[in-house]
């Protein structure tokens, strides 16, 4: 697999959202490997001067858009012009509504979040805990990407296809793998685990 | 895809033009068709270091972990678990260290097992950058601590081994502590107890079959995996690559893991995915 995810020259200053969400440390690797180093903050003005702005998000919505409120975070996310990039939770948190905890999100993508209900006996697991495939790519952040290509994901909540998917994975049904509505960015996947394909989304997020 | 080419006229294929990235499945796959069944190699460190014998050539220092796994990694590997052998509690920043170094230059999903034995003690390593923790003894003898992790961490954090032996009654037994001491719970309980506690994940482990290489306990990993809502990782016994067909199919079981096989290159993994794909599994190549 010979894919090209070195950034040549910078790529800017990029800002790293902290809140209480887990795997930044693994954000933070991923972008050091593709030669991009990052700030990981919750200063307010730090984030508003970013160039790119990272939004990451492991476990649950509810707890997770609290931790944004606390430090009134979610209403600087919402304010943002400059590229962000939701990862899994932080994907969902973009969203109108999750129906994890039945939690209020930040609207800036009309959608919902819904649970995976497979049919009783279909022996499908929820979460999905693996790695899928992304088909009908569009979008510059999946530039140099093959359809079909593989990605890790962990959840059991998605976002259903829109106007504005720009990848669908199927599982229990076709889903917004990823999206891109304006300046906002999100993927389902984490691309910090996704091998070469999730570190070449990362650079072309740095590149946009 | 538009091939570009410079000006030696040599071609720079697109990502996955060899096919290394595609999937047969895609928009009319139904249910769960598009997940691949992971391939998970383990690795057993002691102080730091990998233990048993590994036998590699292209790696300079088969005793790094790091090295061993970002190998397997290249060779398309899914995860990879690290499970600390160490006997002293005073090694066990050598371990957050060691897991720090993992999550730097790893670019796939890893667990991290042996001795967390509290919300503390899985807290450094999350936040060294290990992906899951794996929890064995310590949850069966306080299976809050399943509770904690997964309400502080989330489920998909929370792997639950069980070491398990066919007993001549014809039931399924938990074992603790590597298999050295035999408990009265059957391992179906047990899991079920496990999952409704928030367990994410069962990496199952037959002790009649580890070691043996042939192969996995499909009996009782089919029995669990229609029973739970959880993926099954299962483990023991894998010697040759149908082996791992078989797990897929009869035992359906989500993942497998093994460990010598690997290490001794007695089956590679790049050899293994071509012929599990070749037999209709679905994998990621």
């Amino acid at each position: 697999m010979n894919i090209d995810s070195t950034i040549k020259e910078g790529g800017g200053n990029i800002v790293i959202v902290k809140y209480n969400a887990g795997n930044i440390q693994s954000v933070l690797y991923a972008l050091e490997r593709i030669g991009v180093s990052a700030i990981v903050t919750d200063n307010h003005e730090a984030i508003k001067a970013a160039d790119k702005v990272i939004f990451p998000g492991v476990g649950e919505a509810s707890s997770a858009m609290n931790s944004l409120k606390e430090n009134n975070l979610d209403a600087v996310i919402k304010e943002l012009k400059q590229p962000v990039l939701g990862i899994c939770v932080g994907m969902q948190l973009l969203c109108t509504f999750s129906e994890e905890n039945d939690t209020t999100c930040l609207d800036i993508l009309h959608q919902p979040v819904k649970l995976f209900r497979p049919e009783k006996n279909s022996n499908i697991k929820v979460p999905q805990i693996g790695w899928n495939t992304l088909y009908d790519l569009k979008s510059p952040l999946m530039e140099g990407l093959n359809e079909n290509s593989y990605c890790y994901f962990v959840h059991s909540y998605f976002v259903p296809l829109n106007e504005y998917t720009i990848a669908t994975t199927n599982y229990v049904q076709p889903y917004s793998a990823a999206f891109h509505k304006d300046n906002f960015y999100g993927v389902q996947f984490h691309t910090e685990k996704s091998s070469v394909v999730g570190e070449r989304i990362l650079k072309n997020f740095i590149e946009l | 895809m538009e091939q570009h080419t410079n000006s030696q006229g040599a071609t720079s294929p697109p990502l996955g033009a060899e096919g290394l990235l595609q999937s047969p499945f895609r928009d009319g796959g139904v249910g769960a068709e598009g997940l691949a069944k992971r391939i998970i190699p383990c690795l057993d460190i002691r102080d730091g270091r990998t233990v048993k014998g590994v036998n590699f050539e292209n790696i300079r220092d088969a005793g790094d972990p790091v090295e061993l796994g970002a190998l397997y990694a290249e060779q398309g590997a899914d995860e990879l678990v690290f499970l600390d052998i160490t006997a002293t509690v005073e090694k066990r920043k050598t371990l957050s260290e060691l897991v720090n170094r993992i999550a730097r230059y790893i670019n796939i999903p890893f667990t991290v097992g042996g001795g967390v034995s509290s919300v503390a003690d899985a807290s450094v390593l999350l936040k060294n950058g290990a992906d899951k923790v794996s929890i064995n003894s310590a949850a069966f003898r306080n299976p809050q601590l399943i509770n904690d992790l997964a309400k502080e961490f989330g489920s998909q954090f929370v792997v639950l081994a069980i070491d398990t032996r066919l007993e001549e009654d014809g039931e399924w037994y938990v074992y603790l502590n590597g298999g050295r001491i035999k408990t009265e719970a059957k391992t179906i309980d047990w899991a079920k107890q496990a999952v409704d506690l928030g367990a994410g994940e069962i990496l199952l482990t037959s002790m009649n079959h580890d070691g043996t290489k042939q192969g996995f306990a499909l009996d009782i990993t089919s029995v669990l995996s229609d029973l739970l809502s959880v993926p099954i990782i299962a483990s023991g016994g894998g010697g040759a690559m149908p082996h791992f067909v078989d797990v897929f199919t009869k035992g359906k079981a989500d993942a497998a893991l093994a460990a010598s096989i690997f290490h001794f290159k007695e089956i590679s993994i790049p050899d293994l995915k071509s012929y599990l794909k070749e037999q209709n599994i679905h994998v990621r190549i």
